[in-house]
């Protein structure tokens, strides 16, 4: 290609000098005179009983429009369970539940009437573990849940606080355990906690009056509300019209269906008129959903060379108060429960168990950093077990192309090579990573590595589009449905254009809002699909519109088709490149030195859907739903004061085959973030809970994620075997990276104090705690 | 002392711009420069003073704009995001991947300016000092780091060259 933007390149992000100007508008940034605005009342209370909901003195309060209780709204909302009603009614179930909303003129008005709202509660004894909820004695949270409506891949069991169990069960584990040299169980335990994205949710609601219903949103699913805002309000498909801006971060966090539902609600109760609703930062780490939490048993049997036989797994998620996406996330743990190991008999059953805390949606790994923190520390114990180094024991394990996963589909050629990876990280980290170097002043110096595996956790039908149109100059625009939160596949997509038509990257435009009713369907910007997906549908845009252009170009230049080349900004034949003509000439149509045109306009289009997914046997999970598998393998070196359980993380590696690395910059880019976040995740972040349920850690101040200065080195390495259905052979990255963080780092502290680190988060004082109870 | 009661009427130098907006005592700067003055670079993400997504120049000093009234910029000297010009922090944020999503950035660009303005030779303490004032979560910092020590560089080349 005639273009130096392509493929391979790191380019600055389209949106750059408006991101460090100010000048990108999110969500929160919109406000017109005739906006009203929205504010939350929330539960102080974890479980509890609404026995009166005194609203008089709010309402009449300066520039009240409306106030919302639950008893405004008899339907439940839900994306695969609708066990949630958009504000508490008659019982509360989790900390920090919305229990009433008002609508004013301003915000100040809003926020006022809402503090003046009296609620009555009756409190009750909350439940705060899912091994609790599933004890004889616990009482039932959703007791209704028989008639909840749900999606037919999930299993709830009504009656229990199972929102959704996913079996696994292949070869014969029982006998696998029997005839085994060495067996090791391990016992787990990660606190649901929060995205943080920096930017709170915001959604805007107006219902006009021709019925069309526009929501506003920070959203990475703008598909899954229009589709959902359908399904509970009964708005016909063509009249709701969501728009995504940019999103000032997203993390599976504002996946989903948020704050949409109970904005076009409140907009319904002031006449249609505009209603901005936006989380406090308070609202959003307790009222919204956050992070998946976890309890896990895990068993592991091997033979005396190291090789894994079997593996007997029960995962409890802790779901909080409603299922929302947890019960897919508990579904994703068990489709990849192994790990990237090979393990030819397994007995995994992974709930999603309802307790009263906050509740979970996807979170960045969708289950997976859950699961890989058990399997991990399993990993570590059973080489411990064998004496043997856990980056043998791993390498001899690590799951190849040809081997069946945990549900029975056959890994193919396009599989990542995860060896590969554990050799790098393990060269990355020096090597020796079972030792423990001997510092002075009670120091050691400490590694721990961890492999890691993730398929996209979506529907059997998720799909994508592009549509590129052009301009007079002979530069295009591209519009897909993928969100722009801060990942950079936009342009990533630009450079696949430029790459394909030989167009500077500078010269693709990139439509950066996403409107449900002009961009083209694109399931969802989650999973880390946005590249894959919507780069397949890309390029086939770009073959559609080179045939057209080749269709003028050959009238025009009386050449046959197949004798054009397009390429540089022009569409020649290669031989004779002076028979050509300029894009600029062509892409709005020919025009003759008469006048005469022909043509019009070049306007290529492009889809993707995902082929031959299935969904699992309920009884074994046998299935196919893993579309492809992205794998890689993460470690990290530690400095640990046994005197004080102080830490330092001062390196943090990861080798992870991508496929392909369409933008070095941007990849890098994505995975350091992730390895940031699972390192804020393993040692520092998760909810905090008193007795009664209360989260005390729910404000940023206590609620402590990395800063500035925390960070390690960080190294980063790309393998690229090809992913042959990719575009260029790309495969998904934006998540994988947080995944292997836990176990890696709880691998190294656990060597480093002599005793399994299995409690996230690993706080200094835990480790000190431990270190103290070992040396006794 | 001046006391302020009910609707006033007061103006705000911002971005070396005179402009005279009617607030109430308790509303902060950063809700009326983002709701009555049109500055909406300086972001809300916590209203708590945790994150630094709000963070503006008051006569040159970092300050977290959801922290302070509105009143109380009266006769300073306000500068946003939007009151950058092709700085070098700016460059520096854009080539060395210093932002993702792009919602911390303006509090993150205006604490480093502030810091390179005070002292370009400030080492790495220092710089830990400052910028652990505000919050990223999509760059795991390193792309910060990296801008932050390009722009130092740029800096103090464009200092010696003047001596």
């Amino acid at each position: 290609m005639n273009t130096k933007d392509g493929i391979g390149t790191s380019l600055t992000r389209k949106e750059s000098l408006d991101k460090v100007s100010g000048r990108v508008i999110y969500g929160g940034d919109n406000m017109t005179p005739q906006m009203l605005y929205a504010a939350q009342k929330t539960s102080p209370h974890a479980h509890a009983k609404i026995i009166k909901i005194d609203t008089e003195k709010a309402k009449g309060m300066k520039g009240i429009k409306a106030i919302f209780t639950g008893d405004d709204y008899k339907d439940n909302l839900g994306l695969y369970l609708c066990d949630k009603p958009p504000v508490a009614r008659n019982v509360v179930r989790h900390y920090g539940e919305v229990v009433a909303a008002v609508v004013a003129d301003t915000y100040a008005n809003a926020t006022a009437a809402a503090d003046a709202i009296a609620v009555e509660y009756e409190v009750m004894k909350p439940i705060l573990s899912p091994l609790e909820a599933l004890s004889d004695d616990a009482y039932t949270i959703h007791e209704e849940m028989g008639s909840y409506s749900h999606i037919k891949p999930i299993h709830p069991e009504p009656g229990t606080n199972v929102a959704n169990r996913t079996k696994i069960r292949k070869g014969n584990p029982t006998e696998a355990f029997k005839s085994a040299h060495v067996t090791i169980e391990t016992f787990v335990e990660i606190p649901p906690g929060d995205h943080v994205a920096m930017e709170p949710r915001v959604a805007i609601a107006e219902i006009k009056k021709t019925g069309y219903v526009h929501i506003l949103s920070s959203t990475q699913a703008p598909f899954v509300v229009k589709g959902l805002m359908h399904q509970f309000f009964g708005i016909d498909q063509g009249k709701i019209i969501v728009k995504a801006p940019l999103i000032g971060g997203g993390f599976g966090g504002k996946a989903g269906i948020q704050l949409e539902g109970l904005a076009y609600l409140l907009s319904q109760k002031v006449g249609g008129r505009p209603v901005k609703l936006v989380n406090t930062r308070e609202e959003d780490l307790t009222g919204s959903p956050g992070h998946i939490g976890l309890q896990a048993k895990i068993k592991i049997a091997a033979d005396a060379e190291g090789k894994i036989m079997g593996m007997d797994m029960d995962y409890y998620f802790n779901s909080g108060a409603y299922a929302d996406y947890a019960v897919n996330v508990s579904r994703a743990a068990a489709i990849s429960c192994t790990g990237p190991y090979y393990v030819p008999n397994i007995r995994c059953d992974s709930m999603c168990v309802y307790t009263n805390m906050p509740f979970a949606t996807a979170y960045r790994g969708f289950g997976h950093i859950e699961m890989s923190f058990a399997v991990e520390r399993a990993m570590d114990e059973l080489a411990n077990a064998l004496k043997m180094d856990p980056l043998e024991l791993r390498i001899k394990n690590g799951i190849k192309p040809h081997d069946t996963t945990p549900v029975q589909s056959v890994l193919n050629e396009s599989t990542g090579d995860i060896i590969k990876c554990f050799e790098e990280v393990g060269a990355m980290l020096g090597g020796d990573i079972g030792a423990t170097q001997q510092l002075e002043n009670n120091t050691v110096r400490v590694k721990g590595v961890t492999g890691l595996w993730k398929a996209p956790a979506m529907p059997t039908n998720t799909d994508a589009g592009a549509i590129l149109t052009f301009n007079s100059d002979g530069s295009c625009n591209l519009n897909t449905g993928v969100v722009e939160i801060g990942q950079g596949t936009k342009t990533g997509l630009a450079q696949i254009v430029s790459e394909r038509l030989g167009i500077p990257v500078d010269k693709v435009h990139v439509v950066m809002e996403v409107d449900t009713s002009v961009s083209p369907s694109d399931w969802a910007t989650a999973a880390s699909r946005g590249l894959m997906m919507a780069g397949m549908a890309t390029l086939e845009a770009c073959e559609d519109a080179e045939n057209q252009i080749k269709e003028i170009a050959s009238a025009v230049l009386r050449v046959p088709k197949r004798d054009l080349k397009v390429d540089g900004e022009r569409v020649f034949v290669p031989d004779e490149p002076k028979i050509g003509l300029n894009l600029s000439e062509v892409v709005l149509g020919y025009v003759y030195p008469n006048g005469n045109a022909i043509y019009g306009q070049v306007i290529g289009s492009g889809k993707y859907i995902a082929k031959h997914l299935t969904d699992l046997d309920p009884e074994t999970g046998e299935g196919h739903p893993d579309l492809e598998w992205t794998l890689g393998a993460e470690g990290v070196e530690i400095e640990v004061n046994l005197n004080t359980g102080k830490y330092k993380i001062l390196k943090a590696v990861c080798c992870i085959d991508v496929g392909k690395v369409i933008s070095p910059a941007l990849a890098r880019g994505q995975i350091v973030g992730g390895m940031a976040m699972g390192m804020g995740y393993t040692t520092m972040e998760g909810f905090t809970f008193n007795d009664r349920g209360q989260v005390t850690n729910g404000v940023l101040r206590d609620y402590k994620i990395m800063r500035y200065g925390d960070e390690p080195e960080y190294q980063v390495k790309f393998l690229e075997t090809p992913q042959q259905d990719g575009p260029y052979g790309a495969r998904g990255l934006g998540e994988q990276s947080v995944i292997g963080m836990p176990g890696a780092i709880a691998n190294a502290l656990s060597r480093a104090v002599g005793k399994g680190m299995n409690q996230i988060p690993l706080t200094p004082e835990k480790v000190w705690k431990t270190s103290m109870e070992v040396k006794r | 002392m001046i006391h302020y009661s009910g609707n006033v009427s007061i103006q705000l130098n911002v971005n070396r711009e005179i402009h005279e907006v009617v607030v109430m005592p308790q509303d902060t700067l950063l809700r009326v420069m983002r709701e009555k003055i049109g500055y909406t670079g300086p972001k809300a993400g916590c209203e708590n003073g945790d994150c630094g997504a709000c963070t503006v120049l008051m006569d040159g000093k970092p300050v977290k704009a959801c922290l302070m009234l509105a009143v109380e910029a009266v006769g300073k000297e306000v500068l946003t995001v939007e009151g950058l010009e092709d700085t070098e922090i700016q460059k520096a944020f854009i080539s060395e991947g210093g932002f993702q999503c792009g919602f911390c950035t303006a509090g993150f660009l205006m604490n480093a300016f502030a810091l390179l303005e005070t002292n370009p030779d400030a080492d790495e303490a220092e710089k830990k000092d400052w910028l652990s004032a505000n919050l990223c979560r999509c760059t795991g910092y390193e792309g910060i780091e990296k801008a932050l020590t390009l722009a130092q560089k740029r800096i103090q080349e464009k200092n010696n060259n003047k001596r």
